[in-house]
C-alpha cells in the first residue's frame, strides 16, 4: 500500500528563496492509523500537512547528496523533451525509520527530475520494484500530461489529472500488477479523459 | 519548470480574503445548477481546489456548496472530470463530509470510489468507515452482483483492512477469501469483447472471444493470471489483477492464526455463499476452510506465476512486471509456508529451481533476496542445505552492484531484518562486512540511518580490529570504487577522454591501473575478511589517493565514519576480551597519525578516538600497564602534539587518572617515575621560553592537564613531589613571558598560574592531594556524597580547610 504521492520542488528555484520548498501536488490516501484518533479534522488535516512538508524536505535532502555524489550535472530538457528528461532522473530510496510520521519503517521512494521529485511513500513490505516501475510510469504521465517540462502552471490549475491517473494506477494506494495490455487500456481511458 | 508565475498562483490562492471566497463559491454553486458543464464550471473548480489545498490550514466552505458537491458526486450521469474536482475539494475542506456520505452510499459502482476515497481521506477512526466497509461487503456477498460491484472494491478493501484490521469479522474475512479464490483461481480464459469504454468503434468491431496470450505470444494453456495477455480483459480478469495486488498484504492481515480454525471458520465450499454453522461442524476434514483454501490457491497462483516468468516477454514492460512477480510470488509462498509448513516440501522444488534460473543474472539480482529470505525461514524444515545461496548473495550482489540504491536498500533492509538469524546461522554474514560496507561506502547519506542499526551485529571477536580498520578507511573504500567506476568507464572509449573527464584525479586513476598498486586496492576491494587486519604502506595508499580527497562522495563517506565509530566502540567494548582491548588500544595510537587527509575527517576520528581512549582505559584500567611501552612512546613525542593535539591531552590525561598502584599491582615506582620523566620532557620541552622562539601553537589546555598529570603521578611515588614542584614554581614565569602572553588570553594565562598554585599546595600535603587528584573509583556513586562518613565528604572538608588557611591561592 502506498501511503501517499507528492510531487514538489526539490532543488533552490528562481521563485523562491534558498532551502524553500513547494509541494506542487500532494495526495495522501486515507485513513491513517496510529495517532490522530484524538484529534478534531483540522487538527488532522494540519498534522498530515506538515508530515508531508518533512517528507519533501527529506527528499530534497536526499536528492541533492545524491545529485552531489554522483556530480551528476543538471541538465535542462524542455517540452517534448519528458522521455530524456525521465531517463536522466536520479532515484533512490530511503526508510522513514521509526519516526512517527508514519507508520512504522515507511518507505520513501523518490525520482528526481530537475528541480521536481515525485515521491512515493509505501508501508513496510511493499514491492519496492513494483513500486519503482509505478512511480516512473506516474511521473512519465505527469510530465507529459501537464507539462511539467514547460514554464506553466498546469501541475496547480490540472490537478484533477494527476487524480484521474493515480485513481486509476494506483487506486486507493494499492499498487497494481499492469501488464502492459491492462497499463494500456488504462492509458486509453486516461487519454480520453484529457481530451475531453 | 517552477516559474514565478506558478508561485505567485501558490500566493494568490493562499491569500484570497473570505468575502471573496464566498462569491466564489457562491458563483461556482450556480453554475454547477446550470444543465450542462461549461468549461467555466471545470475551471473554476479548478481554481477552488488550489484554493482550499495551498494553505496549512483548513478552509471552510459554504454548507450548500458542500451539499452540491455532494450530490455530484454521487450522481452517476455526471461527467468523471466533475466527480474528480468533487471528491478532491471535498477531501480538503471542512467540514469534514464522511457521516452525510456515508448515510447514503451509492449503488453506482462509478462513483462509488471516489466517494469511497472522500470517506478514507476524512475517516479519523474506524467507526467512521464501517459505513463504507458493510456497503461493499454486501456488494461482494449478493451473487449476481459481478457486474455491480465496483472496479475498486479491492484496492477500498485492502485500504481499510491495512489501517483497522479489527473491521472484519471471522466470517467476513471468509466471504472475502472465497471471493478471492474465485477471483484469482477461476477468472474467464477467454479475451473480453473488446469494447473499450465509450470507444468510437466499439459497436460494430466486437469480435468473437480470442484466447488469451503467454508474455512471449503463445496461447495460454492454464488458468488466467497477471502474466496473461489479450487484447482486452473481462471484468473477472480485472478482478484477478486486483486480486493479485493485495493477495499479500490481505495474507499478512489475516493468515496469522495457523490452519487450527476458530469456531466460526465454516469448512463449507459446496455452496460457499451460505453460511453453515452445521457445516463448521462436518466431518470431513477433506473440506478446506475458506482461509485454508485461499492459501492454496494464491499458492498455485504464485507458482504458476513463477513459471510464466520464465517466458521471454515481447514488451519491456512485461519484462519488469515478471520481476516484480517473481518477487511478489516468492514473499507470498514465504507467508504461505510459514502459516502452514505442509507447504514448503511443496515450494522448495519450485524456489530452488527459480534460484538455479535467476542466480549469476544481476537483472535479477532483487529478486534472490526474498529467494534468501525464503531460504532462511524454510531450509531448516525442509533440511535443505543453504549455505551456497548466502554464499553467494554476500559475496556476489555487493561486489557487483554496490551503486544500485535500491538493491542496496533492500539488501541492508534484509540484513537489519534477520540480522539476529544471519549472525547465528550463516557463517558468511560476519565475514562479509568488506562487501556490505561497500553499499555504505558508496550511498553514505542514504543508508548510514540502517547501518548504525546493523553494524554491531557485524562485530565478531575475531574480526573486529580488521572492521576497525576498515571502517577507518571507509572513505578510502569509497574513492577506489569511484575509480573502480571511473575506470571501466574510461577503458571503452579512447585515452583521451579520461584523461579531459578525469583530469582532476588522473593520478589516482593512473595507481588504479598500475600494477604494482594493484595489490593494495585488491585489499580494500576485498569481498570478505580474514585476508589480514590491515595492510603495510597505508600511508602510500593514502597518497595514491589524495586525488580523490576533495570528490564528493569521498568527502560524504567521511562524514559518516566517526557516527560509524562510536557504534563500533559502543558494541565491541561489551563484548571485548582483554586480548581485544589491548589491541583497541593499540589500533588507537597507531591510526591516530595513519588517516586519509580529508578537510576535517582527522580531527573529527581523532576526537571519536579521544572519547573512547577514555572509555577504554576506564573499562580496563591495566592497559596502561600492559601497554606501557607504547604509550610511553606516544606521550613522550612532542610531535604528537603538533599533529593531534586533543588526541594527545586524552592520552596524557588517562595515564595520570589509571597510572595507579590502586588499578594494578604492576605500576611500579620505577614504570611511574618514567612517565613521570617523559611527560616531564615534554612540558619542559614545549614550555622552553626564548625570546626568538614562535609563540606556542597547542592549547593552554594542554598545559594544565600535563601539570595536573606529574602532580597526580608524584603523589603515587612520593620521592617525586619535590621536582614536581620545582618544575610547577616555573610555570609563572612561563605564562608571563611575551611570546606567551602575546598567545593566549589573559584569562588562560590566569588559568594556567593558578592551577600551577593549587597543585603546589596541593602537593605540600601529599596525603591529601592524593585523595583529591585520585579519587577512589565509587567517587561517581550518591553514596560518596552523601554519607557524612564516607571518604569524600571528609576529603571536601579537609579541602577547604586547607583552601581557607591558604587563600592567597584562590584565583582573584
Amino acid at each position: 500500500m502506498v501511503l501517499c504521492f507528492l510531487i514538489h520542488t526539490v532543488c533552490p528555484v528562481s521563485a523562491l528563496s534558498a532551502g524553500e520548498i513547494r509541494i506542487l501536488y500532494a495526495r495522501v490516501f486515507g485513513p491513517e492509523t496510529g495517532d490522530g484518533c484524538d484529534f478534531t479534522p483540522e487538527q488532522r488535516r494540519l498534522v498530515q500537512k506538515e508530515k508531508l512538508h518533512v517528507v519533501a524536505r527529506q527528499v530534497r535532502s536526499a536528492v541533492a547528496l545524491s545529485r552531489e555524489a554522483s556530480g551528476s550535472l543538471c541538465t535542462e530538457a524542455v517540452l517534448g523533451e519528458e522521455a530524456v528528461a525521465l531517463g536522466e532522473a536520479d532515484r533512490g530510496v530511503f526508510s522513514l525509520g521509526n519516526a512517527e510520521l508514519f507508520p512504522d519503517r515507511s518507505v520513501v521512494l523518490w525520482l528526481g527530475v530537475q528541480s521536481l521529485a515525485f515521491t512515493l511513500v509505501c508501508r513496510p513490505h511493499e514491492n519496492l520494484l513494483l513500486a519503482e516501475g509505478a512511480l516512473r510510469d506516474i511521473a512519465r504521465h505527469c510530465l507529459e500530461e501537464l507539462r511539467l517540462l514547460g514554464p506553466g502552471a498546469e501541475v496547480l490549475l490540472k490537478s484533477d489529472r494527476v487524480d484521474t491517473l493515480l485513481h486509476r494506477l494506483l487506486p486507493h494506494g494499492q499498487l497494481l500488477f499492469l501488464n502492459h495490455r491492462f497499463a494500456s487500456s488504462l492509458d486509453k481511458e486516461m487519454a480520453s479523459y484529457v481530451s475531453k | 519548470m517552477y516559474a514565478a508565475a506558478t508561485e505567485s498562483l501558490i500566493k494568490q490562492a493562499r491569500e484570497i480574503k473570505e468575502e471573496e471566497l464566498q462569491r466564489f463559491c457562491g458563483r461556482i454553486f450556480k453554475l454547477l445548477h446550470t444543465k450542462d458543464v461549461s468549461g467555466e464550471t471545470v475551471d473554476s473548480l479548478q481554481r477552488l481546489h488550489l484554493i482550499v489545498s495551498a494553505t496549512k490550514y483548513a478552509r471552510e466552505l459554504p454548507s450548500d456548496l458542500v451539499l452540491k458537491l455532494q450530490t455530484v458526486l454521487r450522481s452517476s450521469s455526471c461527467p468523471e472530470q466533475l466527480l474528480v474536482l468533487s471528491s478532491s475539494i471535498i477531501r480538503e475542506s471542512v467540514p469534514p463530509s464522511v457521516h452525510s456520505l456515508c448515510s447514503d452510499l451509492s449503488q453506482d459502482s462509478r462513483t462509488f470510489s471516489y466517494v469511497a476515497s472522500v470517506v478514507l481521506s476524512q475517516a479519523g477512526n474506524k467507526e467512521d468507515v464501517i459505513p463504507l466497509c458493510h456497503h461493499l461487503l454486501k456488494s461482494l456477498e449478493s451473487r449476481l452482483s459481478d457486474g455491480l460491484i465496483s472496479k475498486h472494491a479491492l484496492p477500498i478493501l485492502s485500504k481499510m483492512t491495512t489501517a483497522y484490521p479489527e473491521i472484519l469479522t471471522d466470517d467476513q474475512v471468509n466471504l472475502v477469501s472465497r471471493k478471492l479464490v474465485d477471483w484469482l483461481r477461476y477468472a474467464s480464459m477467454q479475451q473480453g469483447a473488446s469494447m473499450s469504454s465509450g470507444g468510437f468503434f466499439s459497436g460494430p468491431r466486437t469480435r468473437q472471444p480470442a484466447p488469451l496470450m503467454e508474455v512471449d505470444g503463445v496461447v495460454t494453456g492454464d488458468f488466467f493470471t497477471v502474466l496473461c495477455v489479450g487484447q482486452s480483459y473481462t471484468e473477472d480478469q480485472w478482478m484477478n489483477m486486483y486480486s493479485f495486488s493485495m493477495i499479500k498484504s490481505w495474507l499478512l492481515t489475516y493468515d496469522t492464526d495457523g490452519t487450527t480454525n476458530t469456531e466460526s471458520d465454516d469448512r463449507s465450499e459446496v455452496d460457499s455463499s451460505v453460511m453453515s454453522m452445521v457445516s463448521a461442524t462436518s466431518s470431513s476434514s477433506r473440506l478446506l476452510s475458506p482461509k485454508e483454501r485461499l492459501r492454496e490457491k494464491a499458492f498455485e497462483y504464485c507458482q504458476r506465476l513463477i513459471e510464466q516468468s520464465d517466458r521471454k516477454a515481447l514488451k519491456r514492460m512485461d519484462t519488469e512486471l515478471q520481476k516484480a512477480c517473481i518477487i511478489e510470488s516468492v514473499s507470498i509462498i514465504d507467508i504461505i509456508c510459514g502459516e502452514d509448513p505442509s507447504y514448503v516440501y511443496r515450494a522448495f522444488p519450485c524456489i530452488k529451481a527459480l534460484y538455479g534460473r535467476l542466480n549469476g543474472d544481476f537483472a535479477y539480482a532483487r529478486a534472490l533476496l526474498p529467494i534468501a529470505q525464503f531460504y532462511l525461514n524454510h531450509s531448516e524444515t525442509a533440511a535443505v542445505d543453504s549455505e551456497a545461496v548466502f554464499c553467494q548473495l554476500f559475496s556476489h550482489c555487493p561486489t557487483e552492484q554496490f551503486n544500485d540504491p535500491m538493491l542496496a536498500f533492500e539488501f541492508v533492509q534484509f540484513c537489519l531484518l534477520n540480522s539476529s538469524v544471519l549472525q547465528d546461522r550463516v557463517a558468511n554474514y560476519r565475514q562479509s562486512f568488506p562487501n556490505l560496507l561497500k553499499f555504505l561506502a558508496w550511498n553514505s547519506s542514504g543508508l548510514i540511518a540502517e547501518f548504525v542499526e546493523l553494524l554491531p551485529s557485524l562485530v565478531a571477536p575475531d574480526t573486529a580490529i580488521e572492521l576497525l580498520h576498515t571502517i577507518i578507511d571507509l572513505p578510502c573504500l569509497a574513492a577506489t570504487l569511484d575509480l573502480q567506476q571511473r575506470s571501466a568507464c574510461y577503458q571503452a572509449s579512447d585515452r583521451t577522454t579520461w584523461d579531459q573527464q578525469g583530469a582532476k584525479v588522473a593520478a589516482s586513476l593512473d595507481a588504479f591501473r598500475q600494477l604494482s598498486y594493484r595489490g593494495f586496492f585488491l585489499y580494500i576491494l576485498r569481498p570478505e575478511a580474514g585476508t589480514g587486519d590491515t595492510i603495510d604502506r597505508l600511508k602510500l595508499l593514502h597518497e595514491l589517493l589524495a586525488d580523490m580527497a576533495e570528490s564528493p562522495r569521498v568527502v560524504q563517506c567521511a562524514q559518516v565514519v566517526p557516527v560509524l565509530l562510536h557504534v563500533y566502540f559502543n558494541t565491541v567494548t561489551q563484548k571485548a576480551d582483554e586480548k581485544l582491548m589491548n589491541q583497541l588500544l593499540l589500533v588507537l595510537l597507531e591510526r591516530s597519525s595513519l588517516l586519509y587527509n580529508i578537510k576535517t575527517f582527522n580531527a573529527e576520528v581523532q576526537k571519536v578516538f579521544s572519547t573512547h581512549l577514555q572509555a577504554l582505559c576506564k573499562l580496563h584500567p591495566p592497559l596502561i600497564v600492559d601497554q606501557s611501552r607504547e604509550i610511553l612512546e606516544f606521550a613522550g613525542s612532542p610531535a604528537n602534539i603538533y599533529s593531534k593535539e586533543d588526541f594527545y591531552t586524552h592520552v596524557v590525561w588517562v595515564i595520570g587518572e589509571f597510572l595507579s598502584v590502586s588499578y594494578d599491582p604492576r605500576c611500579t615506582v620505577e614504570l611511574i617515575t618514567s612517565f613521570f620523566e617523559s611527560l616531564e620532557a615534554v612540558l619542559f620541552e614545549i614550555t622552553q621560553v626564548r625570546q626568538s622562539a614562535s609563540p606556542p601553537s597547542y592549547s593552554p589546555r594542554l598545559i594544565t592537564v600535563l601539570m595536573t598529570t606529574l602532580a597526580k603521578l608524584a603523589t603515587r611515588s612520593q620521592d617525586l613531589i619535590p621536582r614536581a614542584s620545582l618544575f610547577l614554581s616555573k610555570m609563572r614565569v612561563f605564562a608571563r613571558s611575551g611570546p606567551v602572553m602575546a598567545c593566549y588570553s589573559e584569562e588562560d594565562t590566569e588559568e594556567i598560574i593558578t592551577r600551577a598554585h593549587e597543585l603546589i599546595n596541593l602537593l605540600k600535603l601529599p596525603n591529601v592531594a592524593q585523595f583529591v587528584l585520585a579519587p577512589s573509583a565509587g567517587g561517581d556513586g550518591p553514596r560518596w556524597h552523601r554519607d557524612t562518613n564516607a571518604s569524600l565528604p571528609q576529603a571536601m572538608r579537609a579541602v577547604s580547610g586547607l583552601l581557607h588557611r591558604h587563600s592567597s591561592f584562590l584565583p582573584t
